[in-house]
C-alpha cells in the first residue's frame, strides 16, 4: 500500500464534501494558515497581500483550526501546500502561482473574465 | 531539511535539460527559492508547471522541504524572430 493510499483511507469523505461546499460558497475563496490579520505562515500572508493589493473581495478559511480539512484539502486539489486559491469553484493555485499570475497579468485577467471586481485595479 | 544539490538532482532527472537556480534563503536547508526554466513547460498551464516540479520532488514539498518559493519559466527561444 502506498503512502497515498494510506492517506486516502484516513480521509473522511464528509470532509471532502465540506471543502467542496466551502469552495462553492463564494466567488473567491482562500484556504490559508491563520487569518488575514494574523496569517500563520509567510505564503498565506503573501496570498492575502496579493488579494488585498488588487482589492478583491474574498472569503477565507483558516485551515489551522480544522486538522482534518488541512489534510484533506491537499488531496482535494492535488496540491501539497497551503494557501490555496479558488475562483468560481476552480482551483487556481498557491501563492507562488498567484504571484507569477499577478506579475504577468493573468490574475487580473482571471478576475476580469470572472466579473469579479478589483477595487484597486481597473 | 534538504540539500540544494538533492533538489537540483531530483528536478533535473525528472526534467532533462531544465535550468535550475536554487537559493538557500536562510542557510538552514529549509527555506529555498527555486527557479526552473524548462522547454517542457511550453504550452502547459502555470499551475501544472508547478505540479510538475512538485512531482519531481516526490512528495517532499510541504514535508521535509518545508518552504519553497517556486518560479517556473519557459526559456526564451534562441535566435529570435
Amino acid at each position: 500500500m502506498s503512502v497515498d493510499e494510506r492517506t486516502q483511507r484516513l480521509i473522511d469523505p464528509t470532509v471532502l464534501d465540506r471543502i467542496q461546499s466551502e469552495v462553492d460558497s463564494d466567488l473567491v475563496v482562500l484556504f490559508m494558515n491563520g487569518t488575514p490579520v494574523f496569517p500563520q505562515c509567510g505564503p498565506s500572508a503573501q496570498a492575502v497581500q496579493i488579494l488585498e493589493f488588487l482589492g478583491v473581495h474574498y472569503k477565507y478559511i483558516d485551515a489551522t483550526i480544522d486538522p482534518s480539512l488541512r489534510l484533506a484539502i491537499k488531496d482535494f486539489s492535488n496540491w501539497p501546500t497551503l494557501p490555496q486559491l479558488y475562483v468560481k469553484g476552480q482551483f487556481v493555485g498557491g501563492n507562488d502561482v498567484m504571484r507569477q499570475m499577478l506579475e504577468n497579468g493573468d490574475l487580473q485577467k482571471l478576475f476580469e473574465q470572472s466579473a469579479i471586481p478589483m477595487a484597486n485595479f481597473s | 531539511m534538504m540539500q540544494a544539490e538533492e533538489i537540483l538532482n531530483l528536478i533535473q532527472s525528472a526534467m532533462p535539460g531544465a535550468r535550475v537556480e536554487i537559493e538557500d534563503l536562510r542557510g538552514d536547508g529549509n527555506h529555498y527559492a527555486v527557479t526552473v526554466a524548462f522547454d517542457g513547460f511550453d504550452g502547459v498551464p502555470l499551475v501544472d508547471q508547478h505540479r510538475m516540479v512538485f512531482a519531481a520532488l516526490e512528495g517532499r514539498v510541504g514535508g521535509i522541504l518545508r518552504a519553497m518559493t517556486l518560479t517556473t519559466l519557459v526559456p526564451q527561444k534562441k535566435g529570435g524572430e
